[in-house]
């Protein structure tokens, strides 16, 4: 489960290569939803998100998250408005998460934000990025700051991504 | 062989900063020993028993001299002064210091080297047939081909947490010299009516816990969409794979649980996503890479007069004779040959070499063998392109340096992993059950008299040393916190591949000499004229042996 944040505590959100503010709110999966007393800002568990689909798939402020054992299909038709999709890594050595982002990206042609979140670490920075995240939560005890470096460990790659920034060509092609 | 360029010296140099970044931020307690682990796996370091391990990355076992001397340099100044060919044809260090590691790595970036990805779980070093370019039963040289896997898997973003490690092998050959049936992927190459470069594409074999035999997953593949249709079997298995226990997280019990059709058609469905996206192999692509690999200038030389010369060094010595017979290969180039150093003389753990034979022997490379090597799956090193004039002159500098012991493919060139005496997982030794075997058959003739036989020994399950596929196979195990031995017979690495079984209940150190003894003895009574071991085990069956072993 992913730590709820609130916006008292510094934000560890990083986003187009800066820690800015976090006004995303992580609704539990096991937490009471109820769409008409729901504020702005919630990313909503899947199955809490799918109940409502018809009235958020267009909502500009309430987004989804996606535990790392729950594949994004049921979105292919459902998430191009949606602002914020949140792939959680309850621990980061489980990278389900990576292959559910290129998904997003590549066969559904997701152009929202895309969010790693969860034990979101330093080292995996440049995968999340060249998978085409576009929004990082560092696990709240990590230092933001120095993970931001993560996403630039390497200026160059052998194979095509989805990175967003920079959509590049793999190395053969350039040669 | 593939030269870098300035991409993949920058991605290595960078690699080496990254690493050196997260050994000083784990050094100042800033990384936790779990955040570590994976991203020191990463870069081939282990902690074993009595020190760290760093496995160097050897793509499909090919390297230069100047990579060996570079070696032979780090293994005298970071470790004991020996370095050891593994199964995978990479190399491993015993005794590095973690501090020292990123030096290190620094030093093998001057040679082109690393040590990225030789273990964790991601996609391996990309394995071959050790004679490729150069055996005569090949359909089209692999390498080229291991290079693009290589590149397309090096860093690949999605594919650093797998569920599991993940091995792919290219076989190109009639005789399987791969294990490619025992890889989670096995890429076979074959030529189409046409003349065409197709793969067929194995899935889910392999060894440790349980060995599985890969399935067709897919015939006649076009060489262009290699890359996309590997990437969509990665895709699925990243997806899919098991988690929640290690030992059932391997792609084969993946393929197992949905079957190879629907596994098949999963991977058909990925597939038809990224069919044709950048990946896409073109023609330039594969011929820039192809290029590299080009067979060296070869001197037109007459093969019969070779023979002939060779025949008479023969009648001077018949230990000259013997290597010949046993450690030389026929190569595709009239009068040349491909030459296998043996590094398995009793006494030594198999596979091991000091520095100053690995000076020797590239000495012996840059004069006889264009300054190439190879490293064999079996643990030894291979000189692809020697003059069969050259042949006496380099025998008798082999002899000198302890790596020309004519026995290979005999009992007593066995494939050994380190085992209990340096690796943190053994549940046994293994190093010592070598020596012991290598000492009770030391009668060349003897050995030479039962003919071929594959000798393969592991430590523990996880079966680094391959002992499912063995001839004869030897597992260590632990038993009540004593060190015991199963003994199983009829594995297979070959296209007929097979698993070997268990004969019984297992044996104590001293006893296993004798077990192998009497199964010998079995194999001598029973075979019929032409029959090597497997074809005996294969008519007869496991009773008589177990008959005779357990009487």
């Amino acid at each position: 489960m992913p730590n709820s944040s609130n916006s008292i505590k510094p934000s560890n959100l990083i986003k187009d290569q800066q820690i800015i503010d976090n006004p995303w709110q992580i609704i539990a999966k096991d937490a009471e939803f109820s769409i008409e007393t729901a504020g702005d800002h919630l990313l909503l568990p899947l199955a809490t998100w799918l109940q409502h689909a018809e009235q958020l798939k267009n909502s500009k402020t309430i987004g989804v998250w996606l535990d790392s054992d729950e594949s994004p299909e049921p979105l292919q038709a459902l998430c191009q408005s949606i602002p914020v999709i949140a792939i959680n890594f309850p621990v980061f050595a489980d990278g389900r998460g990576y292959s559910y982002a290129r998904t997003l990206r590549d066969y559904y042609a997701y152009t929202g934000d895309l969010r790693a979140i969860g034990d979101v670490l330093h080292d995996q920075m440049y995968f999340y990025k060249r998978c085409g995240f576009s929004s990082y939560l560092i696990r709240e005890d990590a230092n933001a700051e120095k993970a931001l470096a993560g996403l630039n460990d390497f200026s160059a790659n052998y194979q095509v991504g989805s990175d967003q920034a920079n959509p590049d060509t793999p190395i053969f092609q350039k040669r | 062989m593939y030269i870098y360029d300035q991409y993949d010296r920058q991605i290595i140099n960078e690699r080496v900063n990254q690493f050196r970044g997260q050994t000083d931020r784990f050094l100042a307690g800033e990384l936790s020993e779990t955040e570590f682990l994976p991203l020191r796996l990463q870069n081939g370091l282990y902690i074993q028993r009595l020190a760290p391990m760093l496995r160097v990355a050897v793509p499909y076992g090919l390297y230069n001299t100047a990579q060996l001397r570079k070696l032979a340099h780090i293994a005298r100044h970071y470790d004991k002064g020996y370095i050891h060919v593994s199964t995978r044809q990479n190399f491993q260090l015993n005794w590095p210091r973690l501090e020292d590691v990123p030096d290190i790595l620094e030093e093998l970036a001057t040679v082109e080297m690393h040590a990225v990805q030789t273990s964790g779980n991601c996609i391996r070093n990309t394995t071959t047939d050790q004679y490729a370019g150069v055996a005569i039963d090949e359909i089209e040289d692999p390498r080229p081909w291991c290079e693009l896997i290589r590149q397309w898997s090096t860093f690949h973003p999605e594919f650093a947490l797998l569920p599991r490690k993940f091995k792919i092998a290219v076989c190109a050959t009639e005789e399987d010299r791969a294990a490619f049936k025992f890889h989670d992927i096995g890429v076979e190459l074959v030529h189409n009516d046409e003349g065409h470069t197709r793969f067929h594409v194995h899935v889910g074999g392999g060894l440790g816990r349980t060995p599985v035999i890969s399935q067709l997953i897919k015939k006649d593949l076009h060489w262009q969409h290699l890359i996309t249709y590997l990437e969509a079997v990665l895709r699925v298995y990243n997806q899919l794979g098991r988690r929640d226990n290690k030992y059932k997280a391997r792609i084969k019990i993946l393929v197992k649980a949905m079957g190879p059709e629907a596994f098949a058609e999963r991977v058909d469905q990925e597939w038809q996503h990224i069919k044709g996206d950048e990946n896409t192999l073109t023609e330039e692509a594969v011929a820039r890479v192809q290029a590299f690999f080009a067979p060296q200038d070869y001197d037109v030389l007459d093969d019969s007069s070779c023979n002939r010369e060779l025949a008479s060094q023969r009648l001077e010595s018949n230990d000259f004779g013997r290597w010949l017979d046993k450690n030389v290969q026929p190569h595709k180039q009239d009068g040349y040959a491909i030459v296998n150093l043996a590094l398995k003389p009793t006494g030594i753990a198999p596979g091991d070499i000091t520095d100053l034979q690995m000076e020797a022997i590239a000495d012996l490379a840059d004069q006889y063998s264009g300054g190439l090597l190879r490293n064999t799956h079996q643990q030894n090193i291979v000189l692809a392109d020697v003059k069969k004039a050259d042949l006496f002159a380099l025998w008798q500098r082999c002899d000198a340096l302890n790596i020309a012991t004519p026995n290979l493919g005999h009992l007593s060139d066995p494939i050994c992993c380190p085992g209990g005496d340096y690796c943190a997982l053994a549940n046994a030794k293994s190093i010592p059950i070598a020596e012991a075997i290598q000492r009770q058959f030391d009668d060349i003739d003897y050995l030479y008299d039962l003919g071929p036989i594959d000798l393969n020994i592991s430590g523990c399950m996880n079966a680094c040393g391959h002992h499912h596929v063995g001839h004869i196979g030897i597992l260590g195990v632990d038993k009540k916190g004593r060190e015991f031995y199963q003994i199983s017979l009829g594995g297979n690495m070959g296209r007929e591949a097979s698993i070997a079984k268990i004969l019984g209940p297992s044996f104590s150190p001293e006893e296993v000499p004798t077990v192998i003894e009497k199964v010998l003895d079995v194999f001598v009574k029973q075979r019929q004229p032409e029959e090597q071991f497997i074809d005996t085990y294969r008519r007869v069956g496991i009773d008589p042996f177990k008959e005779y072993v357990y009487a």
